[in-house]
């Protein structure tokens, strides 16, 4: 891979999503302030802005009958419409309608999905693949302050990735936390506005003919899903999220760590034979899909050079480490906070 | 209630209820009060029956503030004395359920006192409700409770107020206390946030169990902060949200806000200044619940009550 160029076409058609889960509310806020603004065409790109479950929205629900964002599988997609269909079955066909087909030559260059979590996990940049390269040059070209950004991805091949950003041809999540759900914190919103504004940017340098030199890029890779201990009978949970694993996302945990913590006061450790990394801690959402926290493995994954297709700029073919990546002259710098 | 010598005299506290559920997505409340239905050991003192209860079982099951209306507001004498029929809204019914048992409310039968747990999104730390300044039960409750707690702190919030004011479950009750821990995201079970809210009813509880072997409470003062006004989101002329609350405010629950303070952000980061006469201290900021209910946050001002000596009749 080092060394590798790789050359793909302009990233014309961009498509930023929010309310793909109706109370994750920076991504719905951020998107009814664009659609206020009416803001689609900037310089090499034009932008749709949509609001993905309008009705979760309205209820401030994370879905009404089932969740959407796990709608956009290639079954799914093509499933059959009666008037028992729940809502966000059909509402997922009209979105790839709208942006897709999925895995058509006319969906969206890129589909940028918006979400927040209960979690403490900062900012994450989450991909179904570790191989968009676009997607990863995206991160690498995020700059933070005050708040750490991370790549995460699922192993999923396109047509069982179930997820609104699979509909591109291109595509991730943004997910920035904690925020409560059904509630707007300013410097969250803050924070989202800043890393749609710095993704925008990449494409318009992407799309202007400026190469990314490619390098290695630190990428966590799902291992497995962690329940909380439940009661046999009732299956309600008799445990919480340990105390010294509460908001510490991101911190690897090790054999014997504590996870929970029973609410009779017993320290219950972690088992597993692998030290991993532990997010999405303590996801209001996940209780019902019985997961506590996951676990992630970690890695360097390789990024290639990266250029516009017919672009006369071509880079020298040599590796750069990620943290020297070289950012072209004139880029418009917004400047974080 | 007699008074003698500058000591109030109450029947002892014999019928005690604890409840859980009222808005069915505040999962502290929830837990603990299922913890205690199947083993309630932890919760009994002597020549006290403590009951705990889930007010709001189907609004639990489905993980939601509410189902049809807030239970927490639902506990009016319209509500409370309308023809009961199944037409009427879920928490309606449940509101006259909760009243036959624990009620009536007003009269002698009632419960003597009802712990009523939320949880709150906003930063408020361990906070005890108190509904009304004359309650010198409640009062001398409190204070022992934030004795026994210090270092740490457990603001009293008063809400009696002759508009804000609002009709609780626990209002049933001769003395009903609210117990509001936060911040906890709705659906969420914290364990530090569980443990804070276990500890202040170990301390309630252990006041009971003093007041009613005859223990005498000598006359105190309890600082609170008294409910002045609600402020809702900046909206446009469609009701829509126009402004966070400010980076500064966020967080920010009990600390004093000034005139000139910066207050809400509005999506294009121009601040908008709190503009009243004089320093408030505010409270509920940024609760989920509340966006619905058009409030942002609500005003308080510190005030010190003064509580009689109180004895077990």
């Amino acid at each position: 891979m080092e060394g590798r160029e790789v050359v793909l076409p302009t990233v014309s058609r961009v498509a930023l999503c929010g309310g793909t889960h109706g109370n994750e509310l920076s991504g719905v806020y951020l998107v009814r302030e664009r659609l206020k603004r009416k803001v689609e065409e900037e310089e090499h790109i034009s932008v749709v802005t949509v609001m993905s479950n309008p009705r979760a929205v309205q209820q401030c629900r994370r879905y009404t009958e089932t969740d959407l964002n796990r709608c956009f599988t290639h079954a799914t997609l093509s499933g059959p419409v009666t008037d028992k269909t729940p809502y966000e079955i059909v509402r997922s066909q009209e979105l790839n309608t709208l942006l897709g087909p999925k895995g058509s030559p006319e969906a969206m260059d890129l589909v940028c999905d918006l979400h927040n979590t209960t979690a403490n996990m900062g900012l994450c940049l989450i991909a179904y693949s570790d191989c968009d390269w676009i997607s990863l040059h995206i991160y690498r070209y995020l700059q933070m302050s005050d708040i750490p950004v991370r790549f995460i991805h699922f192993d999923l091949p396109l047509n069982e990735a179930y997820s609104l950003d699979s509909v591109g041809k291109h595509g991730f999540a943004i997910e920035i936390g904690p925020q409560a759900h059904g509630v707007v914190r300013s410097n969250i919103l803050s924070t989202m506005q800043e890393g749609v504004q710095q993704m925008l940017e990449w494409v318009r340098l992407f799309n202007s003919g400026t190469p990314f030199e490619g390098g290695k890029v630190d990428v966590y890779t799902m291992v497995k899903n962690v329940d909380y201990p439940r009661d046999f009978e009732t299956r309600g949970i008799t445990a919480a999220i340990h105390p010294q694993l509460q908001d510490r996302d991101f911190c690897l945990l090790r054999p014997n760590d504590p996870v929970f913590q029973t609410f009779s006061g017993e320290t219950l450790k972690y088992t597993g034979t692998e030290p991993l990394y532990p997010f999405f801690i303590n996801e209001c959402a996940y209780y019902e899909k019985g997961i506590a926290l996951s676990l992630w493995s970690n890695a360097a994954s390789p990024s290639p050079h990266m250029a516009l297709a017919h672009s006369r700029a071509v880079p020298d073919r040599q590796e750069t480490r990620a943290d020297t990546l070289l950012r072209p002259e004139g880029a418009r710098w917004t400047g974080a906070r | 209630m007699t008074s003698s010598t500058n000591v109030s005299c109450f029947h002892g506290a014999r019928r005690v209820a604890i409840f859980g559920g009222t808005h069915g997505n505040e999962m502290s409340g929830v837990t603990l009060v299922n913890l205690w239905i199947q083993n309630g050991k932890e919760i009994q003192r002597k020549g006290v029956e403590t009951k705990p209860f889930i007010t709001n079982p189907r609004a639990v099951e489905k993980c939601t503030r509410y189902v049809d209306t807030d239970l927490n507001r639902a506990f009016t004498t319209e509500n409370l004395s309308a023809p009961s029929g199944d037409d009427l809204p879920y928490e309606v019914q449940r509101a006259q359920q909760i009243n036959e048992i624990f009620g009536p409310k007003g009269s002698p039968e009632a419960y003597d006192v009802i712990f009523d747990l939320h949880n709150t999104t906003s930063n408020m730390g361990c906070t005890l409700i108190l509904e009304s300044s004359k309650d010198h039960f409640n009062l001398q409750m409190m204070h022992y409770i934030k004795k026994a707690i210090a270092p740490d702190s457990c603001p009293v919030l008063l809400t009696e107020h002759p508009l804000l004011k609002y009709s609780t479950s626990r209002s049933v009750a001769k003395h009903p206390i609210g117990l509001e821990v936060g911040p906890q995201p709705q659906g969420v079970l914290r364990s530090n946030i569980f443990e804070s809210m276990r500890v202040v009813l170990k301390h309630a509880l252990d006041f009971i169990e003093l007041f009613n072997e005859g223990l005498e409470f000598p006359p105190c003062t309890v600082d609170v902060f008294r409910v002045s006004e609600k402020m809702d989101y900046p909206r446009d002329t469609n009701g829509n949200i126009i402004a966070m609350v400010h980076p500064n405010l966020q967080d920010c629950d009990w600390e004093p806000l000034n005139p000139g303070d910066p207050m809400f952000q509005t999506f294009d980061g121009t601040t908008i200044r709190y503009e009243g006469a004089g320093t408030v201290y505010p409270t509920f900021i940024n609760e989920a619940a509340y966006y619905e209910k058009q409030q942002a946050f609500v005003t308080t001002r510190r005030e010190t009550l003064a509580a009689g000596a109180i004895k077990k009749a």
